[in-house]
């Protein structure tokens, strides 16, 4: 034997029993020998458990230079594994920090005298380099060093995880305490979407982890069949997870083919369920206090502020529950928490919105109802390999479109914004990280079905995905991927509800295309029918930009345009 | 009625205006349209052997990337049985811009193993190019590396590719030579018939917003052809090659003034791609106004006759010094 360590233990010894005792079992590869008994009844699993997976999977993690750092998040945002955090606290947290701690004054006008630090889990990184790809901060007198660089992982992995531990011991920001509608300030909030088993550099995750950083505490998820549903929830661990307060998204994965109407259920059971607490705490008005009921009815829960003072008169509440021995107060005290307000996400990729589950998909968006949908699109099924979807892009190569696809992309968000009442956006973060932001709070805040379908590089597409967010900026420059919000609710205000965030494409379709494999195979095969899909695609780039470009100019506070007092009507 | 032919490379050709590599070049409706502007031959755009097994090894990797992911994605891209990344694509471009004119046509090779060069020269030749033109430029930034040991390496290629092609071969050169004239005679000896100066290396530019380097390609002015204006007509009558001037000719002026110092031919690129094939037939307009208007009768007549052995104060050429050029206001 000349090896000078031992193979660790596939779950460390302070994780729960039943992480080490079941999930451990199936990570070490003994699965088979557990009992039956051992694995929950009911099929529900506790989330927060890829935490104790560390999979080592990298030779190279990012190192932070706080010299350099101007704190604008950005590789943070862009992580997809969520294993760059920052946070900003008291420098009292210095004393006992590791010898190896770095940090910096915080620069935030909110937080004066505090520090900054960002740490990344060596375990837990997969080496994509995004991170340093987006990072804007470079040496003024060595441009090839930026704020953050890859260095080799094995010499300063145990470094870093002391760094990591004392990391996950200070204190989380605190919500109210600054507005989460800027980029910067997004990275403060914890993410409860870390360390999934997607692929290295996955264009898909970062958008979930975005979602759960925003509303993850109060989040219940749908997740349709695809590549969503294996990194989100394939046993043993799972990457949804938890904050010190144990709240996180609740999460369940359906069916290709239904997963609209099953995340449509959970609204519906959670509109059910206030409208029983609804009707049952005026009953109880003179026993837990008039004027917290009043308030508990009447809340404004638009901030995290009011979301906080709701969770705050919610306690009180089923405090005062306790005390009253009535079988209707015991029915009262089992929905209490759904006074808090829920965010009803529903998840998946093109697969599933476009073709098998679109019919799903469109009848839930005609509901009206409250629901959120987040349409991860790599345009192909990436989970099964990689075969041509609605979503598929005129000229790109796939599986049942080895010609190179014949047919431009469907308009999903087009169909979507027909309806007049759908929130509609369609965003990469790559090219607009504040867009995506800007899109998922109007999502969650707007009264009223929403669909957000989000750019997603993938490994489908053939290049190295360090270039991922290079690639999304030359797909809106391009015109391919044109970035907008479509918010109904300017339409009360007399507003066009159709913004279009990027500029007028300019850039040749084939500037973009032909970084990718999908498109410049076809071209090394069968140069004739690449060049005249690729006249095609530049065609549906002019021509799709010039349709939202005079549906964004339509005026809507006159009435002649056949909108106006009209379109008050189509409202929610 | 003046003569406005020239020889190149022992190619008999109509004038001396030819079309060098831009994307007019690649396709055989734009080649069309050059020659039916005037221009007596075309130049095609460089096969680069390094681009060719860069572009193998690239498509493999992408092909298979993401494999190591999960079982699905080892195959994500549908296998074709054939891919035109090796020098086929360039070798049909040929053939087919041959096909579809009556002018000559001539090859450009970049090669990397000397091995490269002659299997890619042979190709080119066995496509039907009437000459080949030897685009080396080796950019040496290994202070190693001798001026010497790089001007072998050249004799040496070009020596090596005389013996096993038949067709004519111009030698495309760099202006970062220290003793151009007797570098050139080697070049010569070893085979070239012709010697084209200058290539126009892609010059990096930096982006100060973004602290980047980035690619700057920019079209060239008149202003440039007067480096080898002065070149040409020093090595013209020393050297036993054809001279073409490559870089910076615009008008007819200056395709006159390419020929005075002793080119057999101009290459224009950057004029064409401004105002369109057409242009060749306002160039050639240009250079016959003026030849009838000073009553010159042929090309030949005035090919070097302004080159430095012919001029009166043959010393001009040798002014370089910036104090001597102030002084002569």
């Amino acid at each position: 034997m000349t090896s000078k360590f031992s193979r660790r233990p596939p779950i460390p010894d302070e994780a729960p029993p039943f992480v080490r005792e079941v999930l451990g079992k199936i990570i070490a590869g003994e699965g088979d020998s557990l009992p039956v008994s051992a694995l929950p009844a009911d099929g529900t699993f506790p989330t927060g458990t890829t935490q104790w997976e560390k999979r080592n999977i990298t030779l190279e993690i990012p190192v932070w230079e706080p010299d350099l750092c101007i704190q604008c998040g950005k590789c943070s945002f862009v992580c997809p594994h969520a294993v760059i955090r920052e946070k900003v606290y008291d420098p009292a947290y210095l004393e006992n920090a590791p010898a190896s701690w770095l940090s910096a004054d915080a620069r935030w006008k909110e937080f004066p005298g505090m520090k900054y630090s960002l740490v990344v889990s060596p375990e837990d990184c997969t080496g994509c380099g995004l991170c340093v790809e987006v990072c804007p901060a470079k040496d003024k007198s060595q441009v090839g060093r930026k704020a953050i660089n890859m260095a080799p992982q094995p010499p300063i992995r145990e470094r870093e995880n002391i760094n990591w531990q004392y990391f996950l011991t200070l204190p989380e920001a605190n919500r109210t305490q600054f507005s989460v509608k800027s980029v910067k300030n997004s990275q403060l909030l914890q993410p409860l979407f870390e360390f999934s088993g997607a692929c290295a550099g996955c264009g898909e995750t970062p958008y979930i982890k975005l979602l759960t950083q925003l509303f993850g505490d109060r989040m219940v998820v749908a997740n349709a069949t695809g590549c969503s549903s294996i990194y989100g929830g394939n046993l043993p661990t799972t990457p949804w997870s938890f904050n010190k307060e144990g709240r996180g998204p609740a999460w369940s994965n359906s069916l290709f083919e239904d997963n609209a109407e099953f995340g449509l259920g959970m609204r519906l059971t959670l509109d059910k369920q206030i409208e029983f607490v609804r009707e049952l705490l005026p009953q109880f008005s003179a026993q837990v206090g008039e004027d917290l009921v009043t308030e508990l009815l009447n809340a404004d829960q638009s901030s995290e502020t009011g979301i906080r003072q709701q969770r705050e008169r919610v306690a009180l509440l089923k405090q005062r529950l306790q005390a009253i021995n009535d079988p209707r107060a015991r029915d009262l005290l089992s929905l209490a928490d759904v006074l808090v307000r829920k965010s009803v996400w529903i998840i998946g990729g093109d697969g599933w919105a476009y073709d098998i589950g679109y019919g799903g998909l469109d009848h839930v968006l005609a509901s009206g109802r409250n629901v959120k949908i987040l349409v991860l699109d790599t345009e192909v099924y990436s989970n099964t390999g990689g075969q041509s979807s609605k979503a598929t892009p005129r000229a790109a190569v796939a599986k049942f479109a080895a010609q190179g696809k014949g047919t431009p992309k469907k308009d999903l968000g087009m169909i979507a914004m027909s309806y007049g009442y759908v929130y509609v956006a369609r965003i990469a973060m790559g090219a607009s990280d504040q867009q995506t932001l800007n899109a998922f709070l109007e999502a969650d805040a707007y009264d009223g079905p929403a669909q957000i379908i989000a750019y997603s590089h993938c490994i489908a597409h053939g290049y190295d995905l360090r270039k991922g967010l290079e690639q999304q900026k030359l797909a809106v420059e391009s015109g391919v991927w044109p970035l907008y919000r479509f918010n109904p609710a300017l339409i009360a205000e007399g507003k066009n509800p159709l913004i279009i965030d990027s500029k007028e494409p300019t850039l040749p379709v084939s500037k973009y295309a032909y970084n990718e494999t999908r498109y410049r195979m076809l071209l090394l095969s069968d140069e004739q029918r690449a060049e005249a899909l690729m006249q095609l695609a530049e065609k549906d780039a002019k021509s799709r930009w010039g349709l939202y470009r005079q549906m964004a100019s339509m005026h809507y506070n006159d009435p002649a345009s056949g909108n106006g007092k009209d379109s008050e009507g189509q409202h929610g | 009625m003046v003569d406005l032919s020239s020889t190149y490379l022992g190619l008999k050709l109509k004038n001396p205006v030819v079309a060098s590599s831009s994307p007019l070049t690649q396709k055989p409706e734009t080649a069309q349209a050059l020659e039916e502007a005037g221009v007596s031959a075309i130049v095609m755009h460089s096969l680069f052997e390094e681009q060719i097994i860069h572009e193998s090894l690239k498509l493999h990797e992408d092909l298979s990337r993401g494999a190591e992911a999960f079982a699905e994605a080892m195959d994500y891209l549908p296998t074709y049985g054939q891919y035109s990344v090796g020098p086929e694509t360039y070798l049909e471009t040929l053939r087919k811009i041959k096909r579809s004119v009556n002018i000559p046509v001539f090859g450009s090779l970049n090669g990397v193993s000397t091995g490269g060069w002659i299997e890619y020269a042979q190709k080119i030749q066995d496509a039907g190019a009437d000459a080949l033109e030897l685009n080396i430029y080796y950019l040496a930034t290994d202070p190693d590396l001798t001026s010497s040991e790089l001007e072998n390496t050249y004799v040496t290629l070009v020596s090596d590719i005389r013996k096993q092609v038949d067709i004519p071969i111009a030698v495309k050169l760099s202006p970062f030579f220290t003793a151009l004239p007797n570098f050139a005679r080697r070049l010569a000896e070893a085979g070239a018939d012709g010697l084209v100066l200058f290539n126009r290396f892609y010059q990096p530019d930096f982006d100060l917003e973004t602290l980047e380097v980035t690619p700057n390609l920019v079209l060239s002015n008149s202003n440039e052809m007067r480096l080898p204006l002065r070149w040409v007509a020093i090595l013209y009558g020393r050297v036993t090659a054809d001279f073409a001037i490559t870089g910076g000719i615009h008008t007819g002026l200056d395709v006159i003034k390419a020929v005075m110092a002793g080119a057999s031919v101009t290459t224009i690129a950057s004029e064409f791609l401004l105002r369109g094939a057409g242009r060749a037939a306002d160039i050639l307009k240009e250079m016959n106004a003026w030849m009838e208007e000073k009553e010159y009768t042929s090309v030949m007549q005035m090919k070097g006759s302004m080159s430095q052995k012919a001029v009166a104060e043959p010393a001009a050429f040798e002014r370089a010094n910036y104090m001597k050029v102030l002084s002569s206001y």
